[in-house]
């Protein structure tokens, strides 16, 4: 098992009081698995993201735990958790057009970054052209500025730069979401190849766009407002959904063949409800067609199936 | 980067003819004829004797001439060297005045600037970081650039000057010396300096200190910055990074001042009687001598063309952001 998460709880605080943006969440990701995380804005699905990595300042760590590679992460403890930074745990930022600093040649960044880590640049320098490649690139990027590239290139570099140790975790947040459609294809192929190379080890790929986790994604975990709803094989999670959540989610998207001048796109009616008074019970029962009285109390994340998790008490 | 120095080089040398220009014109339309408060400083009543000396130094200054050949006149003289003999203090000619007080100066001016922004930035640069130093420095930075100069500058003079009696309150060397090359003239003149230098020094430390407070605090909260952190980068190299890239806009900053380096210690040089160019400029408007303000101001104008050019090409070097647009793009 790469990764387990056991009841995570990450609070935002604020001058109001707790945004309770993660509360308790419970999976696992095994070795080579890429999972997807899915959920609209707001859900949580970047505040798991960074709580694997590093809390902001305004995050708080209240609850629960996170073990990768059996030994259990020091969240909470910014110093403690820098060793396991980048060699055991990477990130792909939402941000990654503007991750690299504008004044330092991407190759001297790099250098800079690698020295802190005790490596040296000239040890891996045939490694990290030979990945540059790998994705498109011409080791010439190392001596450029990062203004001189484009911004698939410089998510491509970045996705290179993040993996360029071999973490055991890699973080994805938002990876395609600023590119366009061809761009997107390169990156979430790149995802997927750099996994099969073993340069990373399991990987979480969060995005509100679920047509992009098809493509990369072997399962797919949906969140909604700070819970989990349902994880299940990406097949199942387009052909068989349970939660009502996920049915509707998969049904706001357009389908090829269907005629949209006939027939509306359906969206989803409501509005998640807030964090920061988030009602007892299901947090979905306000939009949820099947709901009923049961429904007041919380549902269990339980398993229906191998490897498919659903929280509803409709679903038995 | 030849094609970047030379269309620098045109930009530079048309805005040196438009200032030579208006330098020697603003003179001109002054209210007042500095021949005549020659004439009039000599003291006599006899008509002829007036008539004779206003035409004597008519021809002198080349005042007699007509206006378009004044100003060719004035272009030529300047190719030489020379700019004109002083009215104020005729005859000695207004190249010698001016660099005789561009020492004084040059002289205040250079370490105040210069020490007041390596300082100004180091303490500015560790308040981003010490909440305990952020508390005390940010309202001391905040109450020493609030305060009027002028004022800033008198209470210096009062209370080192006349109230402790540690340093003169004015001139450049004692009215008693003679300059000379001894060590007792130069500590003469260190002791003249110290207060001049100070005033200045302290104005621009809070405006250097608070703005790289502000930058370094913004360059940490950057994308990049939080990059580097979540791939375990220790802190002193996100530091180092922001460092860096706060200096930026800094170093501009520091240009506009050094192109001030020459004319900027105006009110300075008046609170403490310092004889250099600040004061000459006042003393050549208040005796209408067109010479030493025009050989004055054109000082000034080289002065901020040259530093502005200096910085420009320092600012190439150390911004790649600005090299993309001076190569056209190729990348």
């Amino acid at each position: 098992m790469a990764l387990a998460v056991n009841d995570l709880k990450v609070w935002y605080r604020t001058v109001r009081g707790d945004v309770k943006a993660l509360d308790g969440v419970t999976f696992e990701v095994a070795d080579g698995e890429i999972m997807g995380i899915a959920g609209e804005s707001g859900c949580g699905k970047t505040t798991l993201g960074k709580a694997l990595i590093r809390l902001d300042t305004r995050m708080r760590h209240v609850g629960g735990s996170v073990v990768l590679d059996d030994v259990e992460l020091p969240l909470a403890d910014d110093g403690a958790m820098r060793r396991h930074r980048y060699r055991e745990v990477s990130l792909i930022p939402q941000y990654a057009m503007s991750a690299m600093n504008p004044t330092r040649k991407i190759g001297r960044m790099i250098r800079d970054l690698l020295s802190a880590h005790n490596v040296r640049y000239a040890d891996v320098l045939p490694e990290l052209e030979r990945r540059l490649e790998l994705v498109g690139l011409d080791a010439e990027v190392l001596g450029r500025y990062p203004i001189e590239l484009s911004g698939g290139m410089k998510q491509r570099v970045v996705l290179v730069l993040s993996t360029l140790l071999n973490p055991s975790l890699l973080v994805g947040d938002e990876v395609t979401s600023a590119l366009d459609v061809s761009s997107q294809k390169a990156v979430a192929r790149a995802l997927v190849e750099f996994r099969d190379h073993g340069f990373v080890r399991s990987m979480i790929v969060i995005t509100h766009d679920i047509s992009v986790l098809f493509q990369v994604a072997d399962t797919i975990l949906v969140m909604y407002a700070g819970h989990l709803a349902e994880k299940a094989p990406a097949k199942t999670i387009i052909s068989q959904p349970l939660h009502p959540y996920t049915k509707m989610l998969i049904g706001a998207l357009p389908k090829v063949g269907d005629r949209y001048e006939e027939q509306q796109l359906e969206g989803i009616e409501g509005r998640p409800p807030s964090l920061l008074e988030p009602p007892a019970g299901c947090r979905f029962r306000d939009r949820c067609p099947l709901v009923h009285d049961k429904c007041a109390e919380a549902p269990p994340f339980r398993k229906v199936a191998e490897g498919h998790h659903v929280a509803c008490w409709a679903v038995s | 980067m030849r094609g970047y120095l030379a269309r620098k080089t045109l930009v530079y040398g048309v805005t040196f003819v438009v200032a030579v220009t208006l330098n020697w014109l603003i003179p001109r339309l002054m209210p007042g004829d500095p021949v005549q408060r020659m004439v009039a400083r000599a003291a006599v009543q006899h008509p002829e004797t007036i008539a004779s000396m206003t035409e004597y130094y008519e021809r002198t200054f080349g005042l007699d001439l007509p206006i378009w050949q004044q100003y060719l006149n004035y272009w030529a003289a300047l190719f030489r060297g020379d700019l004109g003999t002083s009215v104020w203090l005729f005859p000695t000619p207004v190249s010698q005045v001016v660099l005789d007080a561009v020492p004084y100066t040059l002289g205040i001016m250079i370490p105040a600037i210069l020490l007041s922004f390596v300082v100004g930035n180091s303490v500015g640069a560790m308040a981003a970081r010490s909440r305990w130093l952020d508390n005390v420095a940010l309202p001391v930075g905040y109450l020493i650039t609030a305060m009027p100069y002028m004022w800033l500058a008198i209470l210096l003079a009062w209370g080192f000057g006349v109230a402790l009696g540690w340093f003169p309150v004015a001139g450049g060397y004692d009215f008693g010396l003679v300059p000379q090359w001894s060590w007792s003239f130069a500590g003469d003149l260190l002791q003249h300096w110290v207060l001049p230098f100070l005033s200045l020094f302290l104005v621009s430390l809070g405006g250097w200190a608070i703005g790289m407070r502000n930058l370094i605090i913004y360059e940490l909260e950057s994308d990049y910055a939080n990059y580097l952190a979540a791939l375990g980068a220790p802190r002193r190299l996100i530091r180092q990074y922001a460092f860096r890239n706060a200096m930026l806009p800094q170093i501009t900053g520091l240009a506009l001042q050094l192109g001030t380096i020459l004319g900027g210690a105006l009110v300075t040089e008046i609170v403490f009687a310092y004889p250099g160019l600040g004061k000459l400029v006042l003393s050549a408007i208040q005796n209408q001598d067109f010479f030493l303000l025009q050989g004055t101001l054109l000082f000034v104008v080289i002065g901020v063309l040259l530093a502005n050019f200096v910085i420009d090409i320092v600012y190439v070097l150390v911004d790649p952001r600005t090299r993309t647009g001076l190569t056209g793009g190729t990348a």
